[in-house]
């Protein structure tokens, strides 16, 4: 797909019904946004105590196994409501977020945290492997985590 | 109170953060994360109050592991929301939606408050009995209520429909901002 193709899909995004809505109304755009933020928090909370636990800095007597149970509900939970405020964010300044480089890292960094959140991650966790890999699993996942968040709140300022 | 934000307003840092093109938004972009970091840490403090996970851990096993890294969060949020404040003081402090984030944080503090009082007397007992009482359930979940409000309230000062310097207002909302 060319780059002229792919703006004028998000031409078509911004034009959709959402976009517009979105961008009719004085407060749907900062409520949604609000809510988004707060499923970033919940998100955050759980990769925050998995990945310091598998980092070895806190919970230290812990299974890294149970930690990772205990958090991953509530990391869907987080990122389900990420997406479900996300999109209609995106919907209504989706032309924006093409020339915003920002939006641009922010969304190669959440594929790959994705892919290795739940293909890596948490199936290696889970399966009970122990390497010495573990904290490098941990600071990998917290940084692709902290530059999704922090890319994402860099849009607003491009 | 105004005068001081007039006088904070004048003052070269201030004037300086207000006008850099990185600064700024790197402290604000901080802000969010530490908020992440606070809040993140403090769900899972008052979940598992309430029962719903890691009940594996003991009260105090929990709040020794996760509330160091809660309080940091605090501080370091707490920081940045500072200087994001000291960067636009008159602004800031005539904004309807940040006088409603200070009221929630006082109402919030007021909770943890109560919340640790109890819970430092009667953690232990808590742990050998695995019980917890109702009220500290119910405490825990209005934490995260109020704190939820704060995320939202701080969120909307960014936007300046209720400002003074956007006239006609109604009359309650300029009483309030004055």
């Amino acid at each position: 797909m060319e780059s002229n193709q792919i703006i004028e899909l998000f031409y078509f995004f911004e034009d959709s019904f959402i976009g517009e809505y979105i961008r009719g109304s004085t407060w749907l755009f900062p409520v949604i946004e609000s809510f988004h933020l707060i499923g970033l928090a919940i998100l955050g909370g759980s990769v925050v105590i998995g990945d310091f636990r598998l980092m070895g800095f806190i919970l230290k007597r812990e299974k890294i196994g149970y930690v990772i149970k205990q958090t991953r509900v509530w990391f869907k939970l987080g990122f389900f409501i990420l997406v479900s405020t996300g999109i209609p964010l995106f919907l209504s300044e989706a032309v924006k977020c093409f020339y915003s480089r920002a939006f641009w890292i922010k969304m190669i960094c959440l594929v790959i945290g994705i892919v290795f959140t739940f293909l890596v991650r948490n199936p290696l966790v889970l399966k009970g492997y122990d390497g010495k890999i573990i904290p490098l699993l941990g600071f990998s996942s917290f940084f692709l985590w902290t530059v999704v968040a922090a890319s994402g709140r860099w849009i607003g300022f491009s | 109170m105004l005068d001081i934000a007039k006088w904070l307003a004048t003052t070269e840092w201030s004037i300086a953060l207000h006008e850099s093109l990185y600064l700024y938004p790197w402290i604000e972009s901080s802000h969010v994360l530490f908020i992440c970091f606070f809040f993140g840490t403090l769900l899972f403090v008052d979940l598992r109050l309430t029962g719903k996970v890691f009940t594996n851990l003991s009260i105090s096993e929990m709040n020794k592991g996760i509330l160091p890294l809660t309080i940091i969060g605090f501080c370091l949020m707490t920081l940045t929301g500072l200087l994001l404040f000291y960067a636009i003081p008159v602004r800031n402090y005539q904004n309807i939606f940040f006088r409603i984030k200070i009221l929630l944080i006082i109402i919030a503090g007021l909770n943890a408050l109560f919340f640790h009082k109890r819970m430092s007397k009667e953690a232990k007992k808590w742990d050998k009995d695995s019980f917890i009482p109702k009220s500290m359930k119910a405490s825990a979940i209005a934490s995260l209520f109020t704190w939820s409000l704060v995320i939202i309230s701080g969120r909307l000062i960014a936007y300046n429909w209720f400002d003074c310097d956007r006239q006609p207002q109604p009359e309650w909302i300029n009483f309030l901002t004055s």
